[in-house]
């Protein structure tokens, strides 16, 4: 396989990973500005641009932060790298360059999600917000089925492995940016507030019901720093992420004889994850806990460059 | 002079309701099939193409940057007897045209017997004086030729242009034959027509057959100059079907002459390119230096024997404007007979008297730029404006080398569905013929372009043309059996439907 392809398909995997992504978290802020008394709607928009690390260049516009203002930044804005649509037109562009390596499927479903922007003007209120951002993620689904359908060779295990490693990165930034609403210091805990917003957590990684399941009692921060950070059921979890990265750079291994750097980094990285308990990450700080794993991550990410001789 | 009625290919004479006696199946399936319901499965098509991202990119507009082209759902039909006349002229012409550059770039014959002028050859900058003395594998040069042609009555086929250097389309040719055997089955019980989807198969066939001598597994691949490009879908789409990869300049690395690419697990040897890129661009060691899609040292490694290039460099001299005059001339030199399919009327604004005439006639004639191509740079006297005529005077007087001016030809028609229904659009036809070390084939097939706009003459893609599907049919229709002269392989048989 060309470099060049391998390097496409990994950046198709993480650009999809991340409009997915970007599609939830707007979803789930949606529903918590609804749910919301202002201005506490306007501090749940606020907090979608710090995950998504755009605060800054929403600024920059000079726009104020309303629930239409930044809904749109975030699905329809092409100026910046944090919005779905421009997360769309990476996928698309990547894909295109490696059209000969997905099947029509897969292409289709990149091409229909990227449809779905094409010379839309805004995202519309609540209503219109949440059909848009539901379009995207059946196109994402559809994606996620076609690469399950094609062959079982480099090409999915490049796709999954980007998606893996954006799949940690964005998880790990979702919990960073909402801990201290996890862990309030001095503030009452278990308010409406406070549930809506862990549901919100929850809900962005689709683990509303799956908490239910694995903790039989009501929204504790420990049991959803634990869900999201320990628990390799959840697909969307930290530990899930960093387990299938080992799993797929295996793959890769095997049929291509390749491994190295990249292997060592994530086998080192599952063997610790494996071994952390969630109260010792409170008590140690899930912030520092945080910050070192999204700098891991993207060691490896630079490792996979290197050993895959991409560029 | 002005535009004649014109013959048409499904009805026969011009004006006529009735279709010709070989093609009544089709006057019922038109007679049976309401305009609305066309209308429906056109639109499903063009979605579906939209869909594939089967597109096309148009320069100078930046809006609508990615289209599709138009497709018409009535296709254009050939039956046997016609094909076969038409293939064995389309055989001599390639065979010329390949005989042509390997003398041109060797030892000259067609200028030391003064059959052509040698500033025609030497004055032309598709002339590439760089390559002269380089041998192609096998001695093919135009492995992939795509030869325009039009229609002016049932036995009167000519060629407009000739494409040798790399012809597009033929994505289109398979993708409209997909959404027909899709949206029309009906129309494959009435006619047994010829297949075209083994295209990929046989065009691999004539990569591997022109490999360096010596390599017994070759390793074949597309080179693109990248998904910006126009005509992008069908590298991929060619690439995909064929199996092989997909790469750009910067996938290749040339070390010793050997041209490499880079891979996962390292360099790979590349043995047969066919290139999409044009030859000024190739290598920016030979040709401009500033290309940033080229592959430095890629002319170096041909020179050596080490790669094959389809087509070869150098091409352009045989399908320029200014040489297609002389294509009777050529063909006849190395063919030995006349040509069995003629050259439209052309008159070489070079030469005095031939300027005279076009300036004197220029409401009644078609003037085309020497080297341009797409329908750019092109003057419909017929349909002209004053003013238009009168800023081409100008550009013929000042620069009367640069043109070629041809009689306005009533194209035929084929009825297409238009805002108030069925009604006859004028079309061209682009077959497709691939050489290899085995031989010349026809696909018997090909791209029909139909100008959508009532009366107009062009049908180029950028000037808002569209496409049809193009049946080559296995016998002469109405039931009479014939077989189509297999210039593609062993006798077509038509599968009806698509496997899953």
């Amino acid at each position: 396989m060309l470099s060049r392809t391998a390097s496409s398909l990994y950046w198709l995997g993480r650009y999809v990973e991340r409009a997915d992504f970007i599609a939830r978290l707007v979803e789930a802020t949606v529903r918590l500005d609804v749910l919301s008394p202002r201005p506490a709607g306007e501090a749940a928009w606020a907090s979608a641009l710090a995950v998504t690390e755009t605060d800054a260049a929403f600024a920059k516009t000079g726009q104020s932060i309303t629930k239409t203002n930044v809904a749109r930044f975030l699905t329809l804005d092409a100026s910046h790298p944090g919005s779905i649509v421009r997360a769309l037109d990476m996928a698309r562009n990547n894909a295109k360059a490696v059209r000969t390596a997905l099947t029509r499927e897969a292409w289709t479903a990149i091409n229909g999600a990227w449809l779905v922007f094409d010379r839309r003007a805004s995202a519309g209120n609540a209503t219109a917000t949440l059909n848009l951002v539901e379009s995207v993620k059946a196109e994402t689904r559809g994606f996620e089925g076609a690469i399950h359908r094609m062959l079982r060779n480099q090409t999915t295990w490049f796709i999954r492995l980007g998606q893996a490693i954006e799949r940690a990165d964005n998880t790990a930034r979702l919990l960073d940016v909402k801990y201290h609403i996890l862990l309030p210091e001095g503030e009452r805990v278990g308010g409406v507030v406070d549930r809506d917003q862990w549901t919100t957590i929850l809900q962005t990684v689709s683990a509303v019901t799956a908490y239910r399941w694995l903790y039989s009692e009501g929204l504790r921060p420990a049991n959803v720093i634990d869900l999201l950070i320990a628990r390799s059921e959840l697909p969307r979890s930290l530990a899930a992420s960093v387990e299938e990265a080992v799993d797929i750079l295996n793959l890769l291994a095997k049929r291509t004889g390749l491994h190295g750097e990249a292997d060592r980094m994530a086998r080192a990285r599952h063997a610790r994850i494996a071994r952390t308990r969630s109260g010792q990450v409170i008590a140690g700080g899930l912030h520092q806990y945080l910050q070192g794993f999204i700098g891991e991550n993207d060691q490896l990410h630079e490792a996979v460059g290197r050993q895959f001789k991409f560029s | 002079m002005g535009i004649r009625r014109a013959f048409d290919e499904i009805m026969g004479k011009s004006g006529s309701m009735i279709p010709r006696s070989e093609l009544a199946a089709l006057g019922e399936w038109i007679e049976s099939t309401p305009s609305n319901e066309l209308r429906r499965r056109q639109q499903s098509a063009e979605a579906t193409f939209r869909q594939l991202g089967i597109t096309f990119a148009v320069y100078g507009e930046s809006d609508a940057s990615e289209r599709i082209i138009p497709f018409d759902i009535v296709p254009r039909i050939f039956l046997a007897n016609e094909w076969n006349r038409l293939s064995e002229g389309l055989v001599q012409r390639v065979e010329a045209i390949n005989a042509f550059l390997h003398d041109i770039y060797g030892e000259r014959r067609i200028l030391a017997e003064g059959v052509l002028p040698a500033d025609l050859i030497f004055g032309n900058p598709q002339f590439r004086p760089e390559i002269a003395g380089i041998r192609p594998p096998h001695d093919i040069w135009a492995h992939i030729c795509g030869i325009d042609l039009v229609r002016t009555g049932p036995d009167d086929f000519y060629v407009l242009e000739d494409n040798a250097r790399t012809p597009s389309g033929v994505s289109y040719m398979l993708e409209n034959r997909e959404a027909m055997l899709r949206l029309c089955p009906e129309l494959f019980r009435s006619f047994r027509v010829a297949a075209v989807d083994s295209y990929p198969d046989k065009l691999l066939e004539t990569m591997k057959s022109v490999a360096p001598i010596g390599v017994a597994s070759p390793v074949c691949v597309v080179l693109t100059p990248g998904h910006y490009n126009s005509a992008y879908y069908e590298h991929s789409f060619l690439a995909d079907s064929m199996g092989v990869e997909l790469v750009e300049a910067a996938d290749l690395v040339v070390d010793d002459d050997i041209v490499w690419m880079r891979t996962i697990a390292g360099l790979v040897k590349v043995d047969v390119i066919y290139r999409r890129i044009d030859d000024d661009y190739l290598d920016p060691l030979v040709f401009r230096p500033d290309s940033m899609l080229g592959v430095p040292g890629l002319i170096a490694a041909y020179a050596a024997g080490n790669v094959a290039l389809l087509n070869a460099p150098g091409n352009g001299i045989a399908d320029d404007k200014a040489i297609y005059s002389y294509m009777p001339e050529i063909v006849k030199f190395y063919s030995g007979s006349e040509p069995k399919l003629p050259n439209v009327e052309t008159w070489r604004c070079r030469e005095p008297q031939a300027l005279k005439y076009v300036l004197d006639n220029l409401k009644d004639v078609v003037v085309k730029l020497v080297d341009g191509s797409g329908g750019y740079g092109m003057l419909v006297g017929p349909t002209a404006t004053k003013a238009e005529i009168e800023t081409f005077r100008a550009a013929l007087i000042a620069e009367p080398h640069r043109y070629i001016a041809q009689p306005t030809l009533a194209l035929s028609t084929v009825p297409t569905l238009a805002d108030a229904g069925l009604a006859p659009r004028h079309v061209d036809f682009r077959p497709f013929v691939l050489t290899g070390s085995k031989g010349v084939q026809v696909v018997p097939g090909g791209l029909t372009r139909v100008a959508l706009k009532e009366g107009s003459l062009v049908v180029n893609s950028s000037q808002g043309g569209g496409t049809k599907d193009s049946f080559v049919l296995m016998d002469n229709g109405a039931g009479e059996q014939a077989q189509v002269s297999d210039a593609f392989g062993q006798a077509q048989v038509q599968t009806m439907g698509q496997p899953l």
